[in-house]
């Protein structure tokens, strides 16, 4: 019995050290999701503290209670520990465990709508946005700079500190769009854009990858993302848009078919690209909000114009 | 699909070819023991053609514990393949089959069989009854369930596995994204075996409405009872969403029309809605009654009533309808706005709270009580940490925003690991080994059960914390291969072992059946727990009318019950007159309509028109056949009721 007790506890300690492992070494830049950097992936970093110490709160309790309970009332020859084998309801205990958990899902209920609404906006107000269409290709992703009118495959420069807005659709298959250490991922849907708000503050070079399975080549869809101070960004899009060459509509067909790419950096598009593409793929058939991805109409200028 | 030959039979694979080797061995074993022992007769008469809920039980059992070790074969060739970065073991095509039959197979043809199995083992002898409300139905559910599962995993073999995932999501799973007849397997398969599963659903949830003993009240069932009634009314509105889903589908596939193709007007996003619709329930469906079993056995163990029945049955019902409205995070990540997103947060973490407090009724049952460390309660104690921590990963994935970051990485799957293997799959075996002796007459080993028992759980552990880890270093699932750059490699080492824990785990557990079917201890009391429900009343294994006098309930927990006030069948001076007992005959046709199924199945997967209609039509001949059976039942006479009771040690 005890034997058995010792190693059940031994499991527990090794699972609670695995844990702590896992919080202490945050700090480790492997960790991407406990290395944000920016405000998106800082404010879910935070709610995803927030409901690791409030479940915590629970759990640890009832394991210790668990281990204790287990261990006193277990059926030994001359244990004295009361046994009551009628007892069964008390409406106090009731309304203390059903109370507990509510109070804790109601507080994690706040916190997570105002996070919610709030990643819908932009992450600052005050730094005018830039704009990127995203395309996940069979397998590949596409980066549109409407601005800049310049284009680049599985890699993206973004300037540092200034909110981006990602117009995600995909030509193909349903991926996802995910950059960790800025923020969580949202889906490329064929025949709509889908809007998400990211940010780096500071300049870097940051792991991006598809994150909804598209078949074959899934496993390669990774990307960089290059954050870099405002001035070398103008400095680099300048000079894309002298040296680089031109992403032909022919050059988007090869782009297309099913099969890997290297990185790719284009100094113009076909001007509707992007809209072309979600049409073609059902966008046609949508009303105007799905097409749009439902809020921030506002910002939907670039995809019209 | 790309560069993957279409032939009829899958070539090419040196893993695929031993399979089929194997395979063809194993058959003709089985065809030359029945033959040379003359087994075909018995074969046919005790066994394909029974209506006998006791032994469609055992057959459910067998059938998905082979489930589980193909299942378990899938995951372990997963495993190894991502044991290191840039590993060769598998190309892509064949990974991305691999996981999507694993997830099916684990879900659809190891949980849900596995759970049909217990549900008929234990309810009717749980209530008092002496067969299901629909015997005919239940042989034909087991059936439907047994030649979906086949042809699905047919698949292997011929044709080529599916491989757009275990939720199909369209464009992929569209003719487009996923040609040849793998997809169309998946669509079949699922769809005979769901069929079956909608009228299990129906079956049970009537046998316990209308078949309980005489005097048993509802708020006197047994929580198992409790849990299964709450699993069957999730099934009956959970399962004709995924039919008509996969329906709708299979139009897309093969009458060409763009219900979900967006390029043509159609919309996916409806598919991912509807599948979650079904896919949430769905999980509910396995572990709802995970949780009643583990209210017997906590409560048997503990030889103390179970604390907070009166919640523990709410928080139940809660559940299945909270249940309901909760589909959407699964797809937090799809647009759907701050709004439906905010709601189906609150929704999912909500049904944290019925589950938090079913644990602290456990526990509670157990404080106070005398515990004693057998196999079943080992499993259940287990349980309880494994599941608290996956709940609570749950509630932090109900977090919208946050799920934003764990969507589709290795965190959901250690999640959902957690709750499944946590929860289902020990409930299960918690169950399997408290209701083997009533099944078999005997009980499992002890000794070699330990070691089942630690491995599982230490491996358990090993496989799936670093997970989480891997979840937070932003890798995502359904990659079949990755590098050395993100630092991935040690925490997928470590998986990958205790992957093999748990495979180890099932050898024992393989070991220990065939160990104890030589050297188990016999049980002649038919209550070796010392059992507090109806089904402890009756010797083990039950006889085929299960009770020869129906018991008269007077309370919950009956049998303990009557064991203290020494009435019923624990009275002695009871003696009445028996009466002739009432029962369903056998019949072939479940068996021979689901053959038709079948072969109405494969026919349309490989598009043969001819073929289709061949199998439609012998169901259809089936129906009329049976609509013409007037003689379908018979009566045990009193002579032989008293012959087997004498014969198992029963006062006459
Ligand atoms: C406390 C209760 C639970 C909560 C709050 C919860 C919450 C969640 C959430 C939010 C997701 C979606 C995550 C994502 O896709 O990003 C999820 C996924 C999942 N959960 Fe749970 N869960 C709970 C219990 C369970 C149980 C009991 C089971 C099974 C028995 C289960 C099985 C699954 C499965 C299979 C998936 C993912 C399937 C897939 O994407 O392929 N969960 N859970
Ligand atoms: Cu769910």
């Amino acid at each position: 019995m005890s034997k058995r007790l010792s190693s059940g506890r031994l499991r527990m300690v090794s699972v609670l050290a695995a844990g702590l492992l896992v919080l202490l070494s945050g700090c480790d830049r492997r960790y991407l999701i406990f290395n944000p950097s920016g405000p998106v992936a800082e404010k879910e970093l935070h709610l995803i503290i927030l409901s690791a110490v409030l479940c915590a709160v629970v759990v640890i309790p009832v394991l210790a209670l668990l281990i204790f309970i287990v261990y006193r009332y277990r059926d030994k020859p001359g244990n004295k520990a009361p046994y009551t084998p009628e007892w069964s309801d008390s409406k106090i205990l009731e309304i203390v465990w059903w109370g507990v958990p509510i109070i804790i899902i109601g507080i994690l209920g706040v916190y997570t709508a105002k996070t919610t609404y709030s990643l819908v906006k932009p992450p600052v107000e005050d730094v005018k946005p830039i704009t990127i269409q995203v395309t996940s290709l069979d397998w590949k992703w596409l980066f549109q700079y409407p601005d800049q009118k310049i284009a680049t495959v599985n890699y993206a420069e973004i300037p540092a500190g200034v909110p981006v807005q990602f117009h995600l659709t995909s030509d193909q298959m349903m991926n996802s769009f995910w950059v960790p250490e800025l923020g969580g991922q949202e889906y490329t849907m064929p025949g709509m854009a889908m809007r998400l708000w990211l940010q780096a503050d500071q300049p870097g070079t940051y792991y991006g990858s598809g994150a909804n399975f598209t078949g074959k080549g899934f496993a390669h869809m990774k990307f960089k993302v290059v954050a870099k101070p405002q001035a070398e960004f103008n400095q680099w899009a300048k000079q894309v848009k002298k040296t680089a060459p031109a992403l032909t509509e022919a050059k988007y067909q090869q782009l297309a078919q099913k099969g890997l790419s290297e990185k790719q950096t284009y100094s113009s598009y076909p001007e509707r690209l992007f809209l072309d593409t979600i049409d073609r793929n059902g966008g046609k058939y949508m009303k105007p909000e799905m097409k749009h991805g439902g809020h921030d109409m506002s910002m939907m200028d670039h995809d019209n114009e | 699909m790309g560069e993957k030959a279409k032939g009829f039979f899958v070539t090419g694979d040196p893993l695929i070819y031993g399979a089929d080797v194997s395979i063809i061995i194993t058959l003709l074993g089985i065809l030359v023991f029945l033959t040379y022992f003359k087994k075909w007769g018995w074969l046919w008469s005790e066994w394909l053609t029974t209506v006998d809920h006791k032994k469609i039980g055992i057959m459910y059992l067998v059938s998905s514990l082979l489930m589980l070790f193909r299942g378990g074969v899938d995951a372990l060739l997963m495993r190894m393949q991502l044991a290191m970065p840039n590993t060769h073991f598998l190309q892509s095509q064949h990974y991305n089959e691999i996981f999507t039959t694993h997830g099916t197979i684990m879900i659809l043809f190891m949980a849900m069989p596995f759970m049909f199995a217990l549900f008929n083992i234990v309810i009717p002898l749980q209530i008092g009854a002496r067969d299901v409300a629909y015997p005919f139905l239940n042989a034909m559910s087991f059936w439907l369930f047994f030649f979906g599962a086949l042809l699905f995993n047919l698949s292997f073999v011929i044709g080529g596995s599916p491989d757009a995932g275990w939720l199909s999501y369209p464009p992929l799973s569209e003719l487009a994204g996923s040609p040849g007849p793998g997809q169309n397997f998946y669509i079949w398969g699922i769809q005979i075996s769901g069929i079956g599963s909608l009228a299990t659903g129906i079956n049970f949830l009537v046998t316990i409405l209308k078949m309980r003993a005489p005097g048993m009240k509802l708020m006197q069932m047994p929580l198992f009872t409790w849990s299964v009634l709450s699993s069957c009314i999730t099934i009956i509105f959970a399962f004709p969403v995924l039919t008509v889903t996969l329906a709708l589908l299979f139009v897309d596939r093969f009458f060409g029309a763009h219900i979900f193709t967006a390029a043509s007007g159609g919309n996916p996003m409806m598919y991912v809605n509807l599948i979650w619709m079904w896919g949430h329930p769905e999980v509910y469906i396995v572990v709802l009654p995970a949780f009643g079993i583990y209210s017997e056995i906590v409560s048997t163990f503990s030889k103390k009533k179970i604390f907070g029945y009166k919640s523990m049955v709410f928080s139940m019902i809660i559940i299945s309808v909270l249940g309901y409205f909760t589909w959407v995070h699964h797809f937090f990540t799809m647009g759907a706005g701050a709004d439906v997103n905010t709601f189906f947060a609150i929704t999912t973490m909500a049904i944290g709270i019925p589950t938090g407090v079913k644990i602290f009724n456990w526990l509670f049952t157990m404080f106070r009580g005398r515990i004693t460390m057998t196999q079943p309660m080992l499993w259940t104690l287990a349980f309880i940490p494994c599941f608290l921590v996956g709940g609570a990963t749950g509630v932090m994935l109900a977090a919208a925003p946050a799920d934003y970051q764990y969507h589709n990485s290795y965190f959901l799957i250690a999640h959902f690991h957690q709750t499944l293997i946590g929860g289902v799959v020990f409930g299960y075996l918690a169950g399997l080994y408290y209701w083997w002796p009533k099944m078999f007459g005997f009980k499992l080993n002890d000794r070699i059960g330990k070691w089942a028992f630690w491995t599982w759980n230490i491996g358990f552990y090993v496989c799936f914390m670093p997970q989480y880890a891997l979840g937070f270093m932003g890798m995502t699932r359904r990659v079949y291969t990755y590098g050395w750059d993100m630092g991935w490699a040690p925490y997928n080492l470590v998986s990958t072992a205790g992957a093999f824990l748990m495979g180890i785990g099932f050898i024992f557990q393989v070991w220990q059946i065939l160990y104890s079917i030589k050297h188990g201890e016999r049980d002649l009391t038919g209550d070796p727990w010392n059992g507090r429900t109806l089904e402890w009343s009756i010797p083990s294994p039950a006889p085929h009318y299960n009770f020869a006098h129906l018991p008269a309930v007077r309370s919950d927990d009956s049998w303990w019950d009557m064991k203290k006030h020494r009435y019923g069948a624990a009275g002695q001076d009871e003696i009445k007159e028996y009466a002739p007992i009432h029962m369903p005959k056998n019949s072939g046709i479940p068996f021979l309509m689901s053959a038709c199924w079948f072969v109405a199945g494969f026919g349309l997967t490989f598009e043969w028109i001819w073929l289709g209609i061949a199998g439609l039509a012998g169901i259809g001949i089936c129906l009329l056949a049976r609509s013409f059976q007037r003689n379908t039942d018979y009566y045990i006479p009193v002579d032989e009721i008293k012959r087997t009771e004498a014969s198992i040690g029963r006062v006459v």
